[in-house]
């Protein structure tokens, strides 16, 4: 499971990702249970990132409530958005969809 | 102390606005070169740009019209447009305001119009010079909330400590605001165990449930493209931390644009027209929703940001909370809360909710919030369709 530390936030006891409050680049070192790991991705602030391994089709939990589902599995520490996981109310939709005229 | 301009209907205002109202796009030039000669802040320009008539457009204009924070209104009609402009005259005349009609097709067009409204902006001015003012306190006041340019940051800091002084504002006697339900997709059960009574449970599900209806057959949620940048994945990610805005108080209530909070408490505004979708987007942008919100009587507005909007409004003050550090450092002179130094451990969610809560009564006692400062008066009020509504959003009325 990764830990919280300055750069992270746990914004309620039940959820399964924590919020990048200082910019985390690609090799950091993170904090997990019992030792640490490097970050295999840059994460921006405000975006998310997982508290623990999640498989596809598992609930995301953030504010205690689920936000929507993983399209793909993450270990601990990795990024959580758009590539992995999906709304489980209105779909979405990026700058480039509406580009390309989705 | 807050110094109220006391209105007949008993109601007090903040500001002593005169209100200069165009009732069609063809006249909005010479109200706007009205209001520039005025040079005053505290004359403003209001309006509604359709040539076809509309209920909705008609009420929430009234109530802006007899807003407590307006002291009187100057109508600029072109004359052929099909706003009723001698019963928006009657409604502000009934409530006790100075109104004065100028139509621009009888006066003798574009330049002898903003003359005779310059003179009639003086009129009014003096007229409302006398309005009484009296002691006002934190239960008379209407506070309302909205967020634009939502980030990853809105929902875990500007968001929730809006919420912590919502709470302490119901507390106190205070009506509080929130609104958008289509940014509240997703977190509809989460807010019915909220409310007041069960009828008022399945009527706020039923908000939801409208909004999300409609904003499908729109192809969109209220989610603008600019949220996935700063972190956002999902609707009921964005609504979960829109929904932080609300505080933990009972819901007491469900408003429509123009309805009037009846008492203290805490009220949901649903912006999602009635019936099927035909004037496209509920709103089309964040002042849309402003409007709506001080046509229910808001004295102040507070707006939460991540990315940075700089927006104020006509009418009621706006006080900015912004919620991500980098924002509230390039737009520093924009924001009147820097929500965004919980990230940096500098502040905790009370802390901010304490700031938020004394800059409402600073405003409300007459400092001009930064977007008054820079001279924001932004309005904008388009077509929908709504249904009255029932007895069920409003439980202590139908007891009472």
């Amino acid at each position: 499971m990764l830990e919280h530390d300055s750069r992270l936030i746990l914004l309620h006891p039940d959820d399964n990702v924590l919020i990048c409050v200082s910019a985390i680049e690609a090799g950091d070192i993170l904090p997990v249970s019992g030792g640490t790991i490097p970050a295999r991705e840059g994460i921006a602030i405000g975006h998310k990132i997982a508290r623990v391994a999640l498989a596809q089709g598992d609930k995301v939990i953030k504010y205690g409530a689920p936000i929507g589902s993983m399209t793909a599995p993450v270990v601990a520490g990795q990024w959580v958005h758009m590539h992995n996981m999906k709304s489980d109310y209105i779909s979405s939709h990026t700058r480039t969809a509406l580009e390309q005229g989705a | 102390m807050i110094q109220g301009w006391l209105r007949s209907d008993g109601r007090k205002g903040i500001r002593n606005v005169v209100a200069v109202a165009y009732l069609v796009e063809c006249a909005h030039h010479v109200a706007r070169r009205i209001v520039d000669k005025a040079d005053d802040p505290d004359v403003q320009l209001i309006g509604f740009p359709g040539c076809y008539p509309n209920a909705y457009a008609a009420k929430v204009m009234e109530a802006i019209a007899t807003h407590p924070n307006v002291g009187g209104l100057v109508i600029v009609s072109l004359g052929c447009e099909s706003f009723n402009r001698e019963k928006l005259r009657a409604v502000v005349e009934a409530s006790g305001r100075p109104a004065e009609l100028l139509v621009i097709q009888e006066k003798g067009g574009t330049a002898a119009t903003i003359a005779a409204g310059l003179e009639a902006v003086d009129r009014v001015r003096a007229q409302i010079a006398s309005v009484e003012r009296v002691p006002m306190g934190v239960e008379e006041l209407v506070v309302a909330t909205i967020c634009g340019g939502s980030d990853g940051t809105s929902g875990i800091t500007a968001n929730p400590a809006v919420g912590r002084a919502f709470d302490r504002l119901v507390a106190e006697g205070a009506a509080c605001i929130f609104e958008e339900t289509g940014e509240l997709v997703g977190c509809e059960k989460i807010m019915a165990d909220r409310a007041s009574t069960p009828e008022l449970a399945a009527a706020i599900e039923a908000c939801v449930q409208k909004a999300e209806a409609y904003y499908t057959v729109m192809g969109f949620g209220s989610f603008a493209p600019g949220n996935a940048e700063g972190g956002l994945t999902t609707q009921e990610e964005k609504s979960m931390g829109a929904y932080s805005k609300s505080g933990s108080s009972r819901i007491d209530g469900i408003l429509k644009p123009g309805d009037i909070p009846p008492m203290g408490g805490l009220y949901l505004l649903d912006v999602v027209p009635d019936g099927e979708p035909r004037f496209g987007f509920p709103n089309i942008s964040d002042n849309a929703e402003i409007v709506e919100l001080i046509a229910c009587g808001a004295h102040v507005t507070l707006f939460t940001t991540g990315r940075g909007s700089v927006v104020g409004s006509a009418i009621s003050p706006v006080i900015k909370i912004c919620a991500n550090p980098e924002t509230g450092r390039r737009l520093a002179a924009d924001m009147d809360v820097n929500a965004g130094r919980i990230l940096e451990g500098e502040a905790t969610l009370d802390q901010v909710g304490q700031e938020i809560y004394d800059a409402i009564l600073a405003v409300a006692a007459g400092e001009r919030s930064l977007s008054e400062q820079l001279g924001h008066q932004e309005f904008i009020l388009t077509y929908k369709a709504f249904d009255p509504i029932g007895p069920e959003c409003l439980p202590m009325v139908a007891r009472a």
